[in-house]
């Protein structure tokens, strides 16, 4: 339901409860920024934006220090961070010290090459693909799923079918032709005789990288949404279930004690179906009335107390709608003045209440089918009529027509004059 | 078709409701054939060919309006009248614009049931209270444009005659949108029964023809709101 939607936003941003916290349940990478996101207050896109940002003016640190905050930040409902537990795996440690010596050399050499700008970029990643080889092997059980996934190009290539496997492989030819190429061109231009090499160079990196990868980014974007719509599938549903139990369930098992009693079970009903209706359609959680603001809620309102009170179903049909005022509260008083009299007397077994707003004024009309009554033999003492009614409408410059034949109804039809005013286009009609 | 016992075929999700009208109709009117979705509707239909099709607004495989875009092309002889327990504005209004002659809420009495699907099987137009508020909503001039100014302001648009509701219309809309039958809306307004089925049919017509931008802009407020 659009309405359910529209009042359950995406991920509720909470203030700071408590400490910085990864939050892997809106993660791209590890959830830092999520975390930060959190503990901070601010909008989660505009933190990764800054990370972005910050990686790139800084040429690369971000990264290391996104890898950082992923080891030293503990997870959501967790008191450990990574690094606590990778201080115990010495074998994590070694490999990460390995594979950042490694890295150290493979970037001295390529910085004989060149005048030394893939440095810049390139030494913070000694730290962060040490940090990786940490998290990867002490991450909790989930994260570690999910870093599979990242890298799943590998394993993939392995298990692949026989013609996904030669996709992939001519894929990868590809690539790692493109990358060489790109690589060795970088690494002749040290002298940076034009602008144009280094940058064609570049594309060709980024090319074979695109090549090499993409297809598994694109895929990990892909699971990544659906997992998300599919737990805000999964609130969604929560959310209307403990709806429904709230109103229809109970509702039902009501009807079950009462079904001896026609009268109240249609009353129930009736009721539940107004909820429900109010909910569906209006976005209005049940309980959370309040005062009516707008004229059709109001008779809405109208109807709903006369049926509860007196149990005689009440028809309402509003068309059109605007703002109160004090000439309108006084309509209103008189339609449930005269609402509440066919519901008390009539004896009818439904009351209609009509309500059309008009440019110039507002027309309003009850009626039922009921006994009807002689408005010459009621007595001048009865205020119900005399004051509730017509006193109402006639000092606010309205007017009150009773129309009532024994035996065959009675239609009280009511009329206001509006104070011009802005009229609000949106409508309800109910029964 | 014969007038006293016009051939219907019942469609709605709820097993419990169609053999609840199933029941209730019995002898009323000759129910031959049910269906609970689109597609096993379009077949029931084209195979029994009813007089009226009692058409949920509501469908698990879609609204009720893609049954009726489905037969009428090829049997406009068939008539639709829907129904349903509640439903939004523009989704009642769209099955009306799709084709179907009348639209009456599941809390109707067996007889007026009954009734309706008389009249919607002798061609008639079925106006349940709750529809007349809906088009009298949906027709409502602009702001400035009161009935008053029926002549006057129109709207550019393809006929500006389907456009509007004549005041007639109008009051009959709303005497139905009051509860009144159409035997008390003749009484009420000096005009025979054939008269006010004819100001419906109008109105339905006009519902179902227009093309003004607004009715569209209605539904999308309605939508939004």
């Amino acid at each position: 339901m659009r309405d359910i939607r529209r009042r359950e936003p995406f991920r509720v941003r909470h203030m700071a409860v408590g400490p910085l916290r990864r939050d892997p349940g809106d993660r791209l990478g590890g959830g830092v920024a999520s975390g930060v996101a959190a503990w901070r207050g601010f909008n989660v896109t505009s933190v990764r934006i800054a990370f972005v940002l910050i990686t790139v003016i800084t040429s690369g640190i971000g990264v290391a220090l996104y890898i950082a905050g992923w080891l030293l930040i503990p997870a959501r409902d967790n008191d450990t961070s990574i690094a606590a537990k990778a201080r115990g795996d010495a074998k994590g440690i070694a490999l990460a010290i390995g594979l950042g010596t490694l890295l150290i050399f493979v970037l001295l050499i390529a910085g004989l090459f060149n005048d030394g700008w893939i440095d810049g970029w390139a030494w913070p990643q000694v730290f962060s693909a040490a940090g990786l080889i940490l998290i990867w092997r002490n991450a909790p059980a989930e994260e570690q799923a999910s870093l599979r996934h990242l890298i799943e190009p590998i394993s993939a290539a392995a298990t692949a079918t026989a013609t996904q496997a030669r996709f992939t492989v001519i894929r990868l030819v590809i690539a790692g032709v493109l990358l060489i190429a790109g690589v060795s061109v970088l690494a002749t231009a040290h002298e940076s005789l034009a602008l144009l090499r280094p940058l064609s160079a570049v594309a060709l990196v980024v090319a074979a990288i695109v090549l090499f990868l993409g297809p598994w980014w694109l895929r990990i974007a892909r699971d990544l949404v659906v997992e998300r719509q599919a737990r805000i599938r999964a609130e969604e549903r929560a959310d209307i279930a403990a709806r429904v139990h709230d109103s229809v369930l109970q509702t039902l098992a009501l009807i079950q004690r009462r079904a001896d009693d026609p009268s109240k079970v249609v009353q129930l009903a009736r009721l539940q179906e107004r909820e429900l209706r109010s909910w569906l359609f209006e976005g209005k959680a049940p309980g959370e009335d309040g005062d009516a603001t707008t004229f059709a809620a109001a008779v809405r309102q109208i109807q709903e107390d006369v049926e509860s009170r007196y149990g005689v179903p009440v028809e309402a049909v509003t068309v059109g709608d605007c703002h109160l005022d004090d000439n309108l509260n006084a309509l209103l008083a008189a339609a449930r003045e005269a609402t509440v009299n066919a519901a008390k007397w009539s004896g009818a077994s439904v009351i209609s209440l009509f309500a059309e707003v008009e440019p110039g004024s507002i027309q309003l009309v009850v009626r039922d089918r009921g006994q009807g009554f002689d408005p010459a033999e009621v007595p001048p003492d009865r205020k119900g009529l005399a004051e509730s009614i017509h006193g109402r409408m006639t000092r606010r410059g309205g007017s009150a027509t009773v129309t009532s034949v024994k035996g065959g109804g009675t239609k009280v039809a009511l009329t206001m004059p509006r104070t011009p005013a802005k009229t609000q286009p949106s409508t309800r009609s109910s029964a | 078709m014969s007038a006293s016992q016009p051939t219907v075929v019942l469609v709605d999700d709820h097993g419990l409701f169609r053999s609840g009208v199933r029941n209730e109709l019995g002898r009323r009117v000759e129910v031959v054939g049910e269906a609970d979705d689109v597609q096993p509707a379009i077949a029931v239909i084209e195979q029994t060919t009813p007089d009226v099709v009692l058409l949920d607004v509501h469908l698990p495989g879609g609204g009720g309006q893609m049954v009726i875009q489905a037969i009428k092309p090829a049997h406009p002889g068939v008539r639709f009248l829907a129904l349903s327990a509640s439903d939004a504005p523009e989704d009642v209004i769209a099955v009306i614009r799709a084709g179907a002659r009348g639209y009456v809420t599941k809390t109707i009495s067996t007889d007026e049931l009954a009734d309706a699907i008389a009249r919607v099987a002798s061609g008639d137009a079925v106006f349940s209270h709750r529809l007349a508020g809906f088009v009298l909503d949906a027709f409502a001039a602009l702001p400035e444009a009161g009935p008053s100014a029926a002549g006057g302001q129109v709207r550019p648009s393809f006929d500006p005659e389907l456009d509007q509701l004549t005041t007639r219309e109008r009051e009959v809309l709303r005497l139905i949108a009051q509860g009144y039958t159409y035997k008390e809306i003749a009484k009420e307004l000096f005009i025979s029964v054939k008269t006010v089925e004819t100001h419906v049919s109008s109105v339905l017509r006009k519902l179902q023809l227009s093309t003004r931008h607004q009715l569209t802009r209605w539904a999308a407020e309605r939508r939004l709101a």
